[in-house]
C-alpha cells in the first residue's frame, strides 16, 4: 500500500515499525498482542517502551483535556530552539510550542522555517495525538453508545499501568491488508483495529455526511468519529495533487516523512544539474536535502480559508481545521506574514526572520483567545509598538 | 440474390433495437447491416474510456447523438486508486466537438471532467440536453456557470456524487431568464450553497421540471416557497432537513408536500428533526423511491415514515433502522425491489445498533419482489444466508458486506462459504455479487460451478490460495468485472486465465501475491489486454526481483493499445518491455 497505516517509514523517531507480521504473545497483565506500544510522548518517566496492553487504561478525561487544554498552547517568547527564562520545567508539558530540551533538532534562528524545520523542531512526542474517544463516554441518546474504539496506534497516555479490568470484546485481530489471515481468534486479544484503507467499503461523501452529522448530533463536542480524513495535497510544480488520509498520522513527522515520499520525484526540476528526468525518483535523502534547504514549506489551508504554516498547532488541531495542504516554494511562502494581534495584553507571538529579511509571525492557537479576533492581518498594517520583541 | 429490403426500411427496423448487446449482433451479421446500423447508431455506451480511442469511436458511428463513458474502476470509490490515475474526459470532448456537432447527452462516471472540458460542451454543442456527471471530479462552479449560460435546451443537469470546486460565483444565476427548459436539475453533492433567489426563479420558469435535487445548503423552512411552484415534481432530494420547530413552518412544508400529487421519490434528509417529518405523510402512499441514507434518526421515527409507504419500491436507509425497523419494513412494504443498508459508524469496533442478519432474514420472507440488496451488518451466518437464498431465488444483486473482515459464521465459528454457496446455487439470475466474511477456496468453486449469470464479482479478504481465483475465472461464463483486494490470489490462476480475461471488461487485484513477473508475462502473451500495475513505491518495479508482489493490478482489454496518460506510478507491461510510454 501506498501510504503506511502503522508506524514510520523511515523517520526518525522511535516509534516501532509496525508491520504486519503481528504476533501474538502472552504478556503479564495475559492481554496483549505483541504489538509493542509505543510511548508516543516519550514524555514518562520510563521513556523507553511499555510492553503493556494495547487497550487504553481507564484514564481520566479531565485531566488530559485540561493538560491539553492548557500545556498545549501554553506560549513562550523566543525563536524555535531557544528556551524563555521563565519557563518552567518542573513538570514536562505534554504540548509546549516551544520544544524542550530533549526535543530540539534544528534549533535555526533567524533562518526561514523550512519544510522540515516546522515539522521536526517541534519533534515526535510533543505533539500527542489525543484519542477523544477513549475513555470517554459519549453523552446522548441510547443510540450513540459509547465507543469503545481501540486502535492499534494508541499512544499510552500516562506512565501508569493499564487498568487490566477494563472489558475487551476478544476478536480476531484486524490485521493489514497484506494477506495474512489471523481469523479464528481462540486467543484473548482486544480488537485493536487496524484502519484499513477502503474498507468498509463507503463512498467518501457518505463518510464526510456521516461524520458531519454525527459531530453535530453529539452532546460531547468536537469529537470527529474515527472516519478517514483525506485532504488534498498539492504541490507547486506537480502534475497532479495527491491526497492523504490524515488520521493515517499521528504527529507532524509522519506526515511529513509521507509527504516526501509521495512528492520525491517532482521536485526534480529544482535540481536540474542532474538532468534528471522521466522517471528517475529523487531518492528520499536528497529530497529531504532539498527540503531541509528550504526550498520548499509545508502549509495548509485552515477552515477560514487562511493559509498557515503547518506545524505549529497541536495535531489534533490541526487535522480538524486543516481543509487542504499545500507545498510550496518558500519563495511564495514568504508573503504568507501573518500576524495574529490578541487583546492588547500580554501578546504572544512566534516570530521568524526569514531569509531575505521579513519577519514571519505565525498564528496561536484558536482556543487560548477569542475567535473573532483571529483575523490576520497584513504585516503593513501592524504599528510597530504591537510587534513584540523576539 | 438481391435484398429485398431497402436501407431505410431496415433502419427504421433496427430502431427497435434499444439494448447494445442487440444492435452489436445485428452489426455482425453482413456488410450492409454493419454500414446501416453504423449510420443510424445514435447511443453509444463506452464501458472504460480506455478500451477504445475517441477518434475509433467517432470513425465507426458518424451520427451520435448520445454518449456514456465510465473512467476509473469501481474501486475508486474506496480510495483504492491514488488520485491523477487516470479517466481524462477532455480527450473525448475536444474529438466530440469537432465530429458530433448535434451530440445531445453525455453521461459520465468517474471521470475526470475539468472546466474547460465544461466550457467546450457550452461552446460546441448546439442542441446540448442532458449532462450526467456521476462520480466525477475534476471541475468547479465555473465550468457549471458556463454550461448554465450557454445550453439553451438544457434538460437535465445531474450531478450527482461528484466533486465541485466551488469557485464561489453565482453559477445558478447564469441560466437566462429566457431559459425554461429544465426538467431535471441534481446538485445535492454542491457543498457550497446556491442562491436561493436564483433558485426560486428557475424553478418557477420551468414547467416542465419533474426531478428536483437539492443540496444541503437549501433550508426547510423555504422548500415550501419552492415546492409551491413545483406541483408537477416526480422526485425531489430536500436539502438539510431541519429549521426550529414553529407551527408556521409545519403546516407551511405539510402544505407544500400534500399538493405534490405526482411525487414518487424523496430523497435528502440531511440533518432530520424527526418532528418534522409527518410533513411528507401525505405524499407517502404514492412514493415508490425514498433514500434515507443520509437521514440520522432513531428506529422509532424510521419505521413511522417508512411504514406510511405502501407502495415503496427502493429503500435506502442507515442502519439505525435495525431489525425491528426492517421486519416493519417487510410487512408494510410488499413491493419492495431493492434494499440497501448503509453503516452508520463503520470505523467502531464495536456495534452501535441492534442491526443483525435478522433484519435481512426479515425483508427476504416479506418482500417477494426483492431482488436487489446491499447490507451493511457485523455478523452473518450460514443459516442465514441459506435461509434468505431459499426465501428469494429472485435476486439479481447481493452485496453483503460484514464489516469486520475475515469474520466466521457467528453461530458455528465455521466459513461462511456454504451460505453464499446457497446464494448462487438457488439465485440463478444473479447478476451482481459482493462477498464478505471469512471464506474459503470452496466458495469460490461454488460460485464458479453455479453463477452462470454473474457479471460483476467483488471479493475482499477471502480465500487461500490461487485455486480459488482459478475457480472464478473459468467458472463464470458471464463475467465481466472482478475486482479483488487483499486476497492470497497469485499468478497461477491469472496465466492459466489469461484468455478468458480478454472476454471481461476488466480485472482488479490489490494487495494480492500477483508477482511483476507474471504481470509482465501477462502483458506480453496478451496483447489486446492492457496490463497496467500500479506502485506507488517510486521505484520501478524492474529494479525489484520479479517475484515481488505488485501494489495493485489493473487489467483490461482494449483496442486502443497501452493508454498514453499514465502518472508516473502506473506501469505498462507490453511486449517489448516494460517502460512506461
Amino acid at each position: 500500500m501506498s501510504l503506511p497505516l502503522l508506524g514510520v517509514e523511515g523517520g526518525t523517531s522511535d516509534v516501532t515499525k509496525v508491520t504486519g507480521s503481528f504476533s501474538l504473545k502472552e504478556s503479564p497483565d495475559g492481554l496483549s498482542l505483541g504489538l509493542k506500544e509505543r510511548n508516543y510522548l516519550g514524555l514518562s518517566s520510563d521513556s523507553s517502551s511499555v510492553d503493556s496492553s494495547v487497550v487504553s487504561g481507564q484514564l481520566d478525561p479531565e485531566a488530559q483535556a485540561n493538560k491539553f487544554n492548557t500545556k498545549a498552547t501554553e506560549l513562550r517568547l523566543g525563536l524555535p530552539g531557544s528556551q524563555s527564562p521563565e519557563r518552567e520545567l518542573d513538570e514536562k508539558p505534554l504540548f509546549p510550542l516551544l520544544p524542550s530540551k530533549d526535543g530540539i533538532k534544528n534549533a535555526v534562528s533567524g533562518n526561514k522555517r523550512g519544510f522540515s524545520d516546522a515539522i521536526d523542531s517541534f519533534s515526535d512526542e510533543k505533539w500527542m495525538f489525543h484519542r477523544p474517544d477513549e475513555g470517554k463516554q459519549l453523552l446522548g441518546q441510547g443510540k450513540f453508545p459509547n465507543n469503545a474504539a481501540i486502535n492499534v496506534m494508541t499512544a499510552s497516555r500516562h506512565s501508569g499501568p493499564q487498568q487490566p479490568g477494563k472489558e475487551v470484546p476478544s476478536k480476531p485481530l484486524l490485521e493489514r491488508s497484506n494477506g495474512i489471515n489471523l481469523s479464528g481468534g481462540a486467543n484473548n486479544a482486544p480488537a485493536a483495529k487496524a484502519q484499513v484503507i477502503g474498507w468498509p467499503p463507503v463512498r467518501s461523501f457518505r463518510k464526510n455526511t456521516l461524520a458531519a452529522a454525527s459531530k453535530g448530533n453529539d452532546e460531547v463536542d468536537g469529537k470527529p468519529g474515527p472516519s478517514p480524513l483525506f485532504v488534498k495535497v498539492i504541490m507547486d510544480g506537480a502534475p497532479y495533487l495527491r491526497k492523504v488520509d490524515l488520521r493515517n498520522y499521528y504527529k507532524y513527522c509522519e506526515l511529513s516523512v509521507a509527504l516526501e515520499k509521495m512528492f520525491s520525484g517532482f521536485t526534480l526540476g529544482q535540481c536540474g544539474a542532474n538532468g534528471t528526468s522521466g522517471r528517475e525518483m529523487m531518492s528520499e535523502s536528497k529530497l529531504k536535502d532539498l527540503l531541509h534547504g528550504s526550498d520548499y514549506v509545508l502549509t495548509y489551508e485552515d477552515k477560514d480559508g487562511d493559509w498557515m504554516l503547518v506545524g505549529d498547532v497541536p495535531w489534533e488541531m490541526f487535522i480538524e481545521t486543516c481543509k487542504k495542504l499545500k507545498i510550496m516554494k518558500s519563495s511564495d511562502a514568504i508573503g504568507l506574514a501573518i500576524l495574529v494581534k490578541l487583546a492588547p495584553k500580554g501578546c504572544f507571538h512566534h516570530i521568524y526572520g526569514t531569509r531575505d529579511g521579513n519577519l514571519l509571525f505565525l498564528p496561536l492557537p484558536a482556543f487560548l483567545f477569542n475567535p473573532a479576533l483571529r483575523k490576520p492581518y497584513c504585516i503593513d498594517s501592524i504599528a510597530s509598538h504591537d510587534i513584540l520583541a523576539c | 440474390m438481391a435484398f429485398p429490403f431497402p436501407d431505410e426500411v431496415l433502419e427504421h427496423v433496427f430502431s427497435f433495437l434499444h439494448s447494445d448487446r442487440d444492435r452489436n449482433a445485428v452489426s455482425l451479421v453482413c456488410k450492409s447491416w454493419y454500414e446501416i446500423d453504423r449510420w443510424s447508431r445514435r447511443r453509444v455506451f463506452v464501458g472504460n474510456c480506455y478500451a477504445v480511442s475517441p477518434r475509433a469511436v467517432l470513425r465507426r458511428f458518424p451520427e451520435v447523438r448520445s454518449i456514456e463513458i465510465k473512467g476509473k474502476p469501481h474501486f475508486a470509490d474506496f480510495d483504492l486508486v491514488p488520485e491523477g490515475w487516470g479517466g481524462y474526459f477532455f480527450p473525448w470532448t475536444a474529438s466530440m466537438a469537432v465530429s458530433y456537432p448535434w451530440l445531445e447527452e453525455i453521461r459520465l462516471k468517474r471521470m475526470v471532467v475539468t472546466d474547460a472540458c465544461l466550457e467546450l460542451i457550452a461552446k460546441s454543442f448546439k442542441n446540448f440536453k442532458v449532462l450526467v456527471l456521476s462520480s466525477c471530479e475534476g471541475f468547479s462552479t465555473d465550468g457549471l456557470a458556463a454550461i448554465a449560460a450557454n445550453c439553451r435546451n438544457l434538460r437535465e443537469l445531474d450531478l450527482r456524487e461528484s466533486e465541485v470546486e466551488d469557485s464561489s460565483g453565482h453559477w445558478l444565476s447564469h441560466f437566462p431568464d429566457t431559459y425554461t427548459s429544465l426538467e431535471s436539475l441534481n446538485i445535492s453533492c454542491l457543498l457550497s450553497e446556491v442562491s436561493f433567489s436564483a433558485l426560486e426563479r428557475l424553478v418557477g420558469r420551468c414547467p416542465r421540471l419533474r426531478s428536483l435535487r437539492l443540496n444541503r445548503g437549501v433550508p426547510l423552512d423555504r422548500i415550501a416557497s419552492l415546492l409551491r411552484r413545483t406541483p408537477q415534481l416526480v422526485e425531489l432530494g430536500t436539502g438539510a432537513y431541519s429549521a426550529d420547530l414553529t407551527p408556521d413552518v409545519f403546516s407551511s412544508l405539510s402544505g407544500a408536500f400534500s399538493g405534490l400529487k405526482e411525487l414518487r421519490s424523496l430523497s435528502g434528509f440531511w440533518d432530520v428533526v424527526p418532528a418534522y417529518l409527518p410533513a411528507v405523510y401525505s405524499v407517502c402512499s404514492g412514493i415508490t423511491t425514498l433514500n434515507l441514507s443520509y437521514a440520522t434518526i432513531q428506529s422509532t421515527d424510521l419505521i413511522k415514515l417508512v411504514c406510511e409507504c405502501h407502495n415503496l419500491q427502493k429503500l435506502w436507509v442507515l442502519d439505525y433502522i435495525e431489525d425491528s425497523g426492517l421486519e416493519a419494513v417487510a410487512a408494510s412494504c410488499k413491493e419492495l425491489r431493492e434494499l440497501r443498508v448503509f453503516p452508520s459508524g463503520p470505523f467502531e469496533a464495536e456495534p452501535n445498533v441492534a442491526l443483525t442478519e435478522q433484519g435481512l432474514v426479515s425483508v427476504s420472507e416479506g418482500c417477494p419482489k426483492l431482488e436487489s440488496v446491499l447490507y451493511f451488518c457485523r455478523r452473518m451466518s450460514n443459516a442465514a444466508l441459506c435461509t434468505i437464498a431459499c426465501n428469494r431465488p429472485n435476486f439479481t444483486r447481493f452485496r453483503l458486506c460484514i464489516i469486520e473482515p475475515r469474520k466466521p459464521d457467528y453461530l458455528t465459528l465455521q466459513p461462511l462459504d456454504v451460505g453464499f454457496g446457497a446464494i448462487v446455487k438457488h439465485c440463478k439470475g444473479l447478476r451482481r455479487l459482493s462477498l464478505s466474511g471469512l471464506l474459503t477456496d470452496r466458495v469460490f468453486e461454488l460460485i464458479g460451478t453455479h453463477a452462470k449469470k454473474l457479471e460483476m464479482l467483488s471479493i475482499a479478504f477471502a480465500g487461500e490460495s490461487d485455486l480459488g481465483l482459478h475457480h472464478v475465472l473459468s467458472g463464470c461464463e458471464s463475467l465481466r468485472k472482478l475486482e479483488i483486494r487483499d486476497c492470497p490470489f497469485g499468478d497461477k490462476a491469472l496465466i492459466a486465465n489469461a484468455e478468458k480475461l480478454e472476454t471481461m471488461r476488466s480485472l482488479w487485484m490489490s494487495s494480492c501475491s500477483v508477482s511483476f513477473g507474471a504481470c509482465r508475462l501477462l502483458g506480453q502473451r496478451m496483447p489486446r489486454l492492457n496490463v497496467e500495475v500500479i506502485d506507488e513505491s517510486g521505484e520501478r518495479p524492474e529494479t525489484r526481483p520479479e517475484s515481488c508482489p505488485v501494489e495493485k493490478l489493473y487489467v483490461y482489454r482494449s483496442v486502443a493499445g497501452p493508454r498514453l496518460d499514465m502518472p508516473d506510478y502506473v506501469w505498462s507491461m507490453e511486449n517489448e518491455s516494460s517502460v512506461p510510454i
